[in-house]
């Protein structure tokens, strides 16, 4: 658009209602341009479709699940360990629980857990690396940069098992678990963001008229730091899942009888190669929603690189 | 000049780039040529389509996203868009070389300048050189660049080469070959004006001694007005205008080129024309009919509907624009 | 146009950039800005030009209050910028505004332009409202009002410089520095960013200090004009003047690079001087005078002495041995 050929729309007569529906108007137009170039890579949608109905899947579970009661203590020697057929589509367990009901209800579980987890360690990780970031060579930066090197140094499944072990086995404490290990990451990409930004133009700008430390902080860089945050934290819902399951599998998460997907591959395990739908669909569950996630926030990591470009 | 044969001739080359969310046409039929021994200029603002236009004649044009829809590159009677890969290479680094804007990018840190050379040569010769006589070349093409102490600097490694030293390694390295087209895509906009100066008035020299034809890509006037013989105009994806260098600048038709030059700061003062309002069109939707018409203060009803061809109006002066064409010229003038 | 508001007197901006020797390091330094002093008159634009690395931006990040000088003093309106109990007043960050050379950094790309206009006007107009104040400002630039709630990444770059504009004049500032507002522009481009600079400063009595590498420009803008070469001025003088009678062997170098587009223009340039050589590290500044080793005109008292900054005519200053006593000892 010109700037000459515009200008006969200077005018202060425009009144705030109709700027306001201006910006509506403006921010629907690019959440529209978003939704198209999200839309254009197919496994973007097929990853935002498979967490959505992972979803539905959680939130429903009781009025979804055929056989809600076989979450609770509940045992059905008749049927026990049942191959798949039309009454029980995964088969029964070896005390003859749904299998399907409990992989419906078990995705609670993994998203709870993801969900918890990114809900305490971005604010706390995206915080510690924007101070950090901004103080740039202080004692500040020095310490917090120390600390997420050396939780960075061990690979996050030993550090989570290690520090779940020596704690009392339950999900809260499998939750803690992870959170301490994941929290260095989210700190190392702002950083990483904060340090670049701290130097432009527009953050020195807003120095030196005055603005506070708080304004720069959480104004100016912080809004430059959601879409990587966000992008991460998809591809992160996975691996939380993932570590959750594992611990779960090795007995330090959710305890029997929840049905945890990592707790019923583990049991079902036993019983492998002759009762493979034990364990194989509680493990092909997990790989769904991993999957899902990690191609959805794909689609997020593509939809921002293009927005910035 | 006229009479000879052209040595490269873009015949109205089209080229699109497919982006994420469309297709971005970028040249819209450019046409130009180039006579042996001639020194020949390419302007116009920054987005305009000059590298494209560069890139595709050196077939270095990224495939995807560009596609080349149409026209043709002939360089001595040859289309090199037909050409395979094995003809292009006799071509290309031998009797086609090019310099680009940022000399650091064009040379590979890790090698010192000696082996920079080493590849260049031996395409150029075909692989029949010796390391000895590869290493005489290259203290040669130091020598022509002006460069002190060239046993020196051929041990050198680019990041210890000052901006300026690394465009004139640059130069020596495009011209160590012999070739005979130069394409020099903003070959000063990176340095400093004293030692833009001396980079401009070395190539300028050596293409002379040389007898190389060059093609010199600029958005800066100043910079082709003491170098070029024929000068190209160029706005989105068009030439509108070419003519010889100092008619051009005494005398610009189109109303893009006269905006340009009027743009342009004169060191005798006179105070800083408005410039051309708006900008370069969206290339996703360019505008109907002629390109300019969206910035044009001249514009006619028949420029938003009819692309208009080129009009000569004098012996080697064509400009694009209805105001020359032959019904306007007397109104217009 | 008499008073002056701005003193800089004897300023240096060394950096510490990097420590040498293993057991008794040494600090290797940056002669940024070494030694230098200008006023400025209510009302004037003055020019500082020279070639990247000279030290242009350092002088303009300290007036705007980024850096702390290593030495030197800079008084506004009488008012010392830099006390020593560190912080600037609020009321002299008013006064004092910076536009930056990069259209592409000086706005936050996630905020449209009413948030980034607002950032000055919360500050230092907290009890005005805002979306009328942002909406003047539009208006001052000549920006369509509903360029508020545009984002950066929709105008184009002199769209965007135009905004850095209307943010520094947020605060009603009465100096303005203006660090190569168009060198990243188009020439198509520029004249409109220039021209509203022109307006604006008779409009709203600005008093300029504008840098840039291009000399035309200079030509056209500045009452007066400051050569600048690795951190020292090396000659100043009214602008007119400056052109037809350039006297530093360096000034006349530079006249003699420009790209002209005329034959005006051609005799305006030092025929005679060819430009040579690069600008050296300023972490090795060559002794005695630091353009020795480009200089066609140098003498040997070049190598020795750093020449004094004279006065060769009225209001015209120049730091060379071919002008002024020092001529005499080599
Ligand atoms: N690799 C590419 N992918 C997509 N678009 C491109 C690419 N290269 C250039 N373009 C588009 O082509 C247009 C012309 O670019 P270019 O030829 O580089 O212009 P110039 O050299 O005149 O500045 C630009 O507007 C740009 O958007
Ligand atoms: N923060 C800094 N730290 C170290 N060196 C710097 C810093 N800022 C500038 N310099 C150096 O000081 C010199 C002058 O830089 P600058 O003022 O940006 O020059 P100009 O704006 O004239 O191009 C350059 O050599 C640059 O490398
Ligand atoms: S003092 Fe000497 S070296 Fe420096 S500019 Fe003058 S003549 Fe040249
Ligand atoms: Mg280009
Ligand atoms: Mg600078």
């Amino acid at each position: 658009m010109s700037i000459s050929s515009q200008s006969d729309l200077v005018s202060a007569e425009i009144s705030p209602h109709e700027f306001s529906q201006l910006w509506r108007a403006s921010r629907r137009e690019s959440l529209g341009r978003a939704w198209y170039k999200f839309s254009r890579n197919p496994l973007s949608l097929i990853g935002a479709g498979t967490v959505l109905f992972v979803i539905i899947l959680a939130v429903f579970a009781p009025y979804i699940a055929p056989y809600p009661e076989h979450v609770k203590p509940f045992t059905d020697f008749a049927n026990a360990s049942n191959p798949p057929s039309s009454s029980h589509w995964f088969g029964t367990d070896e005390i003859g629980r749904d299998i399907l009901s409990r992989i419906i209800f078990g995705y609670r579980f993994s998203l709870t857990m993801g969900l918890v987890v990114l809900s305490i360690v971005v604010p706390v990780g995206v915080f510690l690396g924007l101070v950090a970031g901004y103080f740039q060579h202080t004692w500040f930066d020095t310490i917090i940069m120390r600390i997420t090197d050396i939780f960075l140094a061990v690979p996050p499944l030993i550090l989570a098992l290690s520090v779940a072990s020596i704690l009392e086995r339950n999900l809260l404490n499998s939750m803690l678990a992870v959170c301490l290990t994941w929290w260095p990451w989210y700190t190392r990409l702002v950083y990483g963001i904060t340090t670049g930004l701290r130097n432009e133009f527009f953050v020195t700008s807003a120095e030196i008229t005055g603005a506070s430390k708080f304004h720069i902080l959480f104004r100016e860089i912080l809004p430059n730091c959601i879409s990587p945050v966000f992008t991460k934290m998809s591809l992160d819902m996975g691996w939380v899942i993932i570590i959750g399951a594992s611990l779960s599998f090795v007995g330090l998460g959710v305890q029997p009888p929840n049905p945890d997907l990592g707790t019923m591959v583990a049991a079902g395990r036993r019983y492998l190669p002759d009762e493979w739908w034990m364990s194989v669909f509680p493990a092909l569950a997990i790989v769904l929603v991993v999957l899902g996630f990690n191609l959805f926030g794909d689609g997020l990591r593509d939809l921002f690189a293009a927005e910035n470009s | 000049m006229v009479n000879k044969a052209p040595l490269l001739e873009i015949k109205n080359l089209r080229v699109h780039y497919k982006v994420y969310g469309g297709v971005l046409k970028v040249l819209d039929g450019v046409n130009l040529t180039v006579y042996p021994g001639e020194k020949v200029g390419l302007v116009g603002e920054t987005g305009c389509g000059k590298t494209t236009t560069m890139k595709t004649a050196l077939a270095i044009l990224p495939v995807p996203p560009g596609v080349v829809v149409g026209g043709e590159i002939l360089y001595k009677g040859r289309n090199l868009l037909a050409m395979s890969p094995r003809q292009l290479s006799n071509v290309r680094g031998r009797e086609m070389t090019m310099i680009f804007q940022d000399p650091m990018a064009a040379l590979n840190p890790v090698f010192n300048v000696e082996q920079q050379f080493t590849p260049v040569l031996k395409h150029a010769a075909k692989n029949h050189l010796s390391n000895k006589e590869i290493h005489a070349q290259a203290v040669l093409a130091l020598q022509d660049v002006a460069l002190a102490d060239p046993e020196r600097l051929l041990q050198a490694y680019p990041i210890q080469l000052s901006g300026g030293m690394r465009q004139r390694v640059c130069i020596g390295m495009a011209l160590a070959t012999r070739p005979q087209l130069l394409i020099a895509d903003e070959p000063g906009t990176a340095l400093d004006v004293t030692i833009q100066a001396q980079v401009l008035r070395l190539l300028n020299n050596l293409v002379d001694r040389l007898n190389t034809s060059i093609i010199l890509i600029t958005h800066s006037l100043g910079v082709v007005y003491e170098t070029v013989d024929r000068l190209y105009v160029m706005y989105a994806g068009n030439i509108v205008e070419v003519a010889p260098t100092r008619k051009l600048f005494s005398n610009p038709l189109h109303p893009y080129s006269q905006g340009l030059m009027d743009a342009v700061p004169k060191l005798s003062g006179g105070g800083i024309s408005q410039g051309i309002s708006g900008r370069i069109p969206d290339y996703s939707h360019p505008p109907a009919g002629c390109r300019f018409h969206t910035r044009c203060s001249h514009v006619m009803e028949i420029c938003r509907h009819q692309k208009p061809p080129e009009f000569e109006v004098e012996e080697g002066h064509k400009v694009a624009c209805y105001l020359y064409g032959p019904k306007n010229q007397e109104a217009a003038v | 146009m008499s008073e002056a508001i701005l003193e800089v007197r004897d300023l240096k901006k060394h950096f510490v950039v990097d420590h040498i020797g293993t057991f008794r390091r040494q600090p290797v330094t940056v002669r940024a800005v070494d030694g230098i002093s200008f006023d400025l008159q209510a009302g004037e634009t003055l020019g500082l030009v020279g070639e990247s690395g000279s030290g242009k931006s350092t002088i303009a990040y300290i007036l705007a209050g980024m850096y702390r000088p290593t030495q030197g003093r800079i008084h506004f309106r009488g008012l010392d910028l830099f006390s020593e109990n560190g912080k600037r007043p609020l009321f002299l960050k008013k006064e004092i505004q910076i536009v930056f050379q990069d259209p592409g950094s000086s706005l936050n790309p996630r905020r449209t332009i009413a948030q980034n206009l607002a950032v000055p006007l919360q500050i230092h107009k907290p009890d005005k409202n805002i979306m009328r104040e942002t909406l003047r400002l539009l208006e001052l630039v000549d920006l369509p009002a509903i360029y508020m709630y545009k984002y950066p990444n929709m105008l184009s770059g002199g769209e965007k410089q135009i905004v850095a504009i209307a943010r520094a004049l947020a605060t009603d500032p009465s100096f303005m520095i203006l660090d190569e507002p168009t060198s990243a522009l188009d020439v198509s481009v520029q004249g409109k960013v220039i021209n509203l600079l022109m307006r604006l400063q008779s409009d709203l009595d600005l008093t300029y200090l504008f840098i840039t590498h291009d000399l035309s420009l200079m030509r056209n803008i500045a009452t007066r004009v400051a050569i600048m070469y690795l951190g020292k001025i090396c000659e100043i003088s009214k602008g007119s003047e400056f052109f037809q009678n350039p006297q530093h062997p360096y000034t006349q170098m530079l006249l003699s690079s420009i790209p002209v587009v005329s034959k005006d223009e051609e005799k305006l340039k030092p025929a005679k001087m060819i430009p040579t050589g690069e600008i050296p590290s300023p972490v090795n500044i060559p002794p005695g005078c630091s353009f020795n080793t480009r200089c066609p005109k140098k003498m040997d008292v070049c190598f020795e002495i750093d020449p004094d900054f004279v006065e060769i005519s009225r209001q015209h200053f120049a730091r060379c041995h071919l002008f002024g006593q020092t001529q005499k000892q080599g």
